[in-house]
């Protein structure tokens, strides 16, 4: 297979193939926990840390598995890896730890975890491989942090509350409160929520890429397709 | 002596042509026009007015996205189909519910419900409810404060400035004195704590069977059947709608100091609004005969479950949705045997043939 520079790499993880936008993988915990800024932000970087770190393991082991266990033994690594990630939190941000709840375990069967670590860390050498679940997962959080902030601020009116689940008690004061009594929309906060607005950032990322394209068309050079016959008009014809 | 009788004036082709939708549309918006004036005269101004700024907001909202979508405006404006939207919101939200909450729930209807799966005949769920049932969830104090009370356009009502002066006040609630739980929503609950003939003492009641509703259902349930004399709508859904309900309310609920009773599932909440005017829509709904009757069974007995042992008092938006989900899956199994055919293709082609 052709081997892809950093770049594309990183292209590919943020947006190209975003493990939200575009492959639409790990759709559990994105709906289900986005409600707010902090718990998307909670669970996105223990995605990204454990996403890493399977990466990196996969890769270095990928020349001793063979083809038939391998998915058994990606899935015991990402599981070790999620294990220390719950633990962690369980040490060091616990109040967040009981508000994601089942959802940090649930990062096992995170799709776009195991599909990384299968199509891209068995297959390329450590570095690459780190790189790549790295972007995936950066991915994968700004996705979860835009989705929490819209919840967020359309269901209850504010934005980055509880910021000290996180960020300990310096942050308490960090909510905005762009409107004072607001009616909260609790729609937003529920799961019919998370789908519409998750379908309305690939609307927007899809509308962006329309764009992008059109622009890049005009600015081309109109490709004349070999072997049609140009009527000449004037001048000459390079 | 071969006489012959003359049975008709007119001679072949008898084929007459097609009402357009605009036509359709425009006939659903009469035949709710009795059942809008029963709720002004036993209700007050409230229907009324939101009824008016629902149509212009529905209007409004498909002229935006027909714009956004480089769609010609006057060719799909004038089908009517987001104004009768716009009109069944405001028949069906509560009467003093603030100005937002409307809006909320009619931009829900045409831009996301309608628009954004492609428009008139590509929506799967119907418009309206979806706008209902997201401002029910979305808002539940409001959806359930601002029923109006029961009190004639005459007498104790709130007059039009009061009225207005609510709705577009922006808080939540209506002032108390104007408002009352429905009929629904007090059997319900009352009756875990009391016998019936306790409940029925409750002024939501009055002297009939639920005060006002009884009258506006009755209303509904007349310019429906004007559509069914129409040929706008088949007697299909309301007839088995109704009937699943009614079997439903007899099998489970026949005692009145338990549940609440047939009459009041008829006559009060959103049974009829919803049987001849939201449940019909032709574009959500199941196409064949046989289908309209699963279809509109299920609606029924769905309504039935949902009022009784779910949480909400009244049902019609959640009911229908659920029903929408199915339509597809009932027209599948239920395509009629076109001509020349021995059977009807109906369901996934067995592999045997």
């Amino acid at each position: 297979m052709t081997t892809k520079t950093s770049l594309e790499i990183i292209r590919d993880g943020l947006w190209t193939n975003n493990p939200a936008l575009v492959q639409v993988l790990g759709l559990c915990p994105l709906l289900a926990v986005t409600s707010t800024v902090v718990n998307a932000l909670g669970l996105g970087l223990a995605t990204l840390m454990v996403i890493t770190g399977s990466n990196l393991a996969v890769s270095l082991i990928r020349n001793f598995v063979t083809d038939s266990v391998r998915l058994p033994a990606f899935v015991m690594i990402i599981a070790s890896l999620v294990t220390s990630a719950e633990m962690l939190m369980q040490a060091f941000t616990y109040q967040l730890y009981q508000i994601l709840g089942i959802f940090i375990p649930l990062i096992v069967t995170n799709c776009a975890i195991l599909g990384r670590a299968d199509a891209f860390a068995s297959k390329n050498k450590p570095l690459p491989a780190v790189l790549d679940g790295f972007m995936m997962g950066c991915g994968f959080l700004v996705v979860l942090v835009i989705l929490g902030a819209m919840r967020e601020l359309v269901g209850q009116g504010t934005l980055f509350s509880g910021m000290d689940l996180l960020f300990g008690p310096a942050a308490a004061d960090w909510t905005l409160r762009p409107l004072d009594n607001y009616p909260n929309m609790l729609f937003m906060m529920l799961p019919p929520g998370a789908f519409i607005g998750l379908g309305l950032l690939i609307a927007l990322k899809n509308s962006i890429d329309g764009q992008l394209a059109r622009r890049r068309a005009a600015r081309a050079e109109p490709v004349i397709a070999s072997g049609r016959k140009r009527v000449r008009v004037t001048g000459t014809v390079s | 002596m071969g006489s012959v009788i003359a049975t008709s004036r007119t001679s072949s082709p008898h084929a007459r042509r097609a009402r357009s939708t605009s036509q359709v549309m425009l006939w659903v918006m009469v035949a709710t026009l009795p059942g809008l004036a029963m709720q002004t005269v036993y209700f007050g101004w409230g229907n009324l007015i939101n009824v008016v700024l629902c149509v212009l907001l529905a209007v409004g909202a498909e002229a935006m996205v027909l714009a956004l979508r480089k769609r010609p405006l006057t060719f799909y404006l004038k089908d009517n189909t987001a104004a009768v939207t716009g009109l069944l919101l405001g028949l069906a939200l509560p009467p003093l519910a603030p100005w937002w909450v409307s809006a909320m729930a009619v931009v829900t209807a045409i831009v996301l419900a309608k628009q954004l799966y492609g428009g008139l005949g590509s929506n799967p769920f119907n418009p309206a409810m979806v706008g209902y049932a997201l401002v029910l969830v979305s808002f539940p104090l409001a959806m359930t404060t601002n029923w109006a009370a029961p009190a004639g356009l005459w007498q104790a009502a709130p007059d039009l400035s009061a009225t207005v002066q609510s709705i577009f006040g922006g808080g939540q609630t209506a002032v108390d004195a104007f408002t009352m739980a429905t009929p629904l929503d007090v059997y319900k609950h009352e009756i875990t704590s009391h016998v019936a003939s306790e409940v029925w003492q409750n002024p939501t009641f009055g002297t009939g069977i639920a005060k006002g509703w009884e009258w506006v259902n009755v209303a509904f349930l007349s310019g429906g059947i004007g559509l069914i004399v129409l040929r706008i709508i088949t007697w299909h859904i309301p007839v088995s709608m109704l009937a699943a309900l009614t079997v439903m309310s007899l099998a489970f609920g026949s005692n009145p100091d338990v549940t609440t009773p047939l009459s009041l599932h008829m006559l009060a909440g959103a049974t009829m609004l919803g049987a001849f005017f939201i449940a019909t829509d032709p574009v959500s709904a199941a196409t064949s005969h046989q289908g309209k009757l699963i279809y509109g069974a299920g609606i029924g007995v769905l309504l039935y479950l949902i009022r009784t042992w779910g949480n909400y008092p009244d049902a019609v938006a959640f009911a229908v949705l659920l029903m929408n989900f199915a339509a597809p899956f009932i027209d599948h199994y239920t395509q009629p045997r076109t001509y020349g055919h021995r059977k009807a293709r109906r369901g996934i082609a067995s592999k045997g043939h």
